[in-house]
């Protein structure tokens, strides 16, 4: 595939994922909005079926990072690339925006919303068939909302509209799922409802990246946490990540770490605006 | 009940009213299928934008042809989708926000059409009729082309309604399928256009965005799924215009301005009951 086909059919096949090639590839990524620099020389390598981790606080660069994997937006420098070649050509991608970004209005039930996942793999101009429906109601029930297939969206709670983002993303036979602060609101049972799922979806071998300014989350459940304040300050496991050096030079001078007997205490300061921390 | 009857029947003995009668009705039907979409995108403005900018096409090629409306149709549809197009370079060739976009092409296109219109004082009545609509000269030409072009219209809607449903609720995912977005949004523009154009003689530039909207919104109070919207909203919107041009031969109002106001009072008796309901619950 030297050269780009002469006219690019309306919609082209997945690219097939090249054999021993990293889910994800970051080289000395770089996006700029204009003159405000949001990432810069981002390099990151993740394997297939990892979760990772990727923990910043507002105005990081975590969406933009995911905006640039998912190939929604063109990187000004530097390369992306998943399983081997550019997002553009994979379909294999599933994105949850955060949960307030979505309209729970929308006249759409929640199998609907789970069959859209199916949109490409049914055709141009085809209606879904019954085998497509019934596998999106498999999805739904792997995701425990078998029973809910009925219901207009906006009747979930917060939960279960994550579990049918995840449910839609399984309907799209995704091999990377990018969950933007999919934390944010839920009570822990239900934090936890959502992490044994991401747990089950590891099994299956799906890459998971999870945006979250959660750091006690993410340490106490991912074994990798990439830190990051418009580039990468530390990456590795959370023992490596957490000392107060790299956590300052994300969240500024708010978050500390105290070693105590049962390890690592982090007192974050994630509710705080990059320029509340330096004020403070 | 024969009184009902005759009540009915009378208007229909007129051809000018059953060809008005056929076509306020495949107008409504096709305006509120799309309607859903304006609704639900957000897109209210842009089709008010759409509707006003067909003026300088209706006038050029009024200048260019005389009365013909054959020719005039492809003038306005061709001025409606220069707009939307133009709109779309403009919003993504700058840092202007899109509805900003639409109001710079929405004035300056509608000035056009007044500026070529002003030039020449004997085509006063027929602005007036581009304005406010004038349902009753459809001609049987009129009738065919409305709907043979609303019946594409409706069928390409049907034919790619998954595609045109997730790029309504989550753009995202239509990306990152790797739909043809771009496409289906400028396609969904050109739709929009054709609505427009196949309503001008309905109900006139001016009150174009009332089909739009009005009947979908209607629609979207009464029920939570897509295809019962769009039913409900072309139901509501057929029979807004039967009802319309009733009231205009009984009570002599211009047949436009008729319908909408058949189509707000829909919109007004389902919103006030819906909120008595929500009232009574809580």
């Amino acid at each position: 595939m030297n050269q780009p086909a002469p006219s690019e059919p309306l919609l082209f096949r997945h690219v097939t994922h090249t054999p021993g090639s990293a889910a994800v590839e970051l080289d000395r990524l770089a996006v700029r909005y204009g003159e405000r620099l949001a990432l810069d020389a981002v390099t990151l390598r993740v394997p297939p079926g990892e979760h990772l981790a990727i923990v910043g606080p507002n105005g990081a660069g975590k969406t933009t990072l995911f905006k640039a994997l998912s190939g929604l937006l063109t990187p000004s420098e530097g390369r992306v690339q998943v399983f081997g070649s550019p997002p553009r050509r994979h379909a294999c991608i599933a994105y949850l925006v955060q949960r307030s970004q979505v309209d729970w209005d929308f006249p759409v039930t929640v199998r609907d919303v789970v069959l859209m996942g199916r949109v490409r793999e049914i055709g141009l101009f085809r209606r879904p068939r019954a085998a497509d429906r019934a596998f999106a109601d498999e999805c739904l029930a792997c995701v425990g909302l078998g029973a809910l297939a009925g219901r207009q969206i906006g009747e979930l709670s917060g939960g279960q509209q994550q579990r049918m983002f995840i449910a839609r993303a399984l309907a799209q036979e995704a091999s990377i799922l990018l969950l933007d602060e999919p934390f944010t609101g839920l009570d822990l049972q239900t934090q936890h409802g959502l992490l044994d799922l991401l747990e089950r979806l590891s099994a299956r071998g799906v890459t998971c990246l999870v945006a979250t300014h959660d750091l006690d989350l993410a340490a106490a459940h991912f074994d990798r946490i990439l830190l990051l304040n418009r580039t990468v300050v530390a990456c590795g496991p959370p023992a490596h990540v957490f000392q107060t050096e790299h956590l300052t030079a994300t969240f500024g001078h708010h978050a500390r770490t105290i070693r105590t007997n049962d390890g690592l205490v982090i007192i974050d300061g994630a509710c705080c605006a990059p320029g509340e921390a330096r004020r403070g | 009940m024969a009184e009902v009857w005759n009540w009915i029947a009378e208007p229909m003995q007129y051809a000018f009213m059953t060809r008005a009668l056929a076509a306020v009705m495949m107008v409504g039907v096709v305006c509120a299928v799309l309607g859903a979409f304006v609704i639900l995108r957000g897109m209210a403005f842009m089709g008010d934008a759409l509707s006003h900018a067909i003026l300088p096409g209706v006038a050029a090629g009024y200048l260019v042809h005389g009365g013909a409306r054959g020719p005039l149709f492809w003038w306005a549809l061709g001025a409606a989708i220069l707009s939307a197009l133009g709109i779309g370079a403009i919003s993504r060739g700058s840092r202007l926000r899109e509805d900003t976009a639409i109001g710079i092409i929405f004035a300056g296109m509608f000035a056009l059409g007044i500026a070529i219109v002003s030039t020449s004082r004997s085509y006063a009545v027929d602005v007036t009729h581009i304005l406010f609509g004038n349902v009753l000269s459809v001609s049987p030409t009129d009738l065919w082309r409305i709907g043979v072009f609303g019946a594409g219209a409706l069928g390409l809607v049907a034919l790619l309604y998954k595609e045109l449903l997730v790029l309504t609720f989550d753009p995202i995912l239509a990306a990152t399928l790797r739909l043809p977005v771009r496409l289906l949004h400028y396609l969904l523009l050109i739709l929009l256009a054709l609505a427009v154009v196949l309503a001008l003689q309905a109900v006139g530039v001016a009150l174009v965005i009332a089909l739009l909207v009005t009947p979908a919104a209607t629609a979207s109070l009464l029920t939570r799924r897509l295809p019962r919207l769009m039913l409900a909203a072309a139901l509501i919107a057929a029979l807004s215009g039967a009802s319309g041009l009733y009231l205009s031969y009984y009570f002599g109002i211009a047949p436009g301005p008729a319908i909408v106001l058949v189509c707000t009072v829909f919109f007004l008796l389902v919103f006030l009951c819906g909120a008595n309901r929500r009232r009574t619950r809580t």
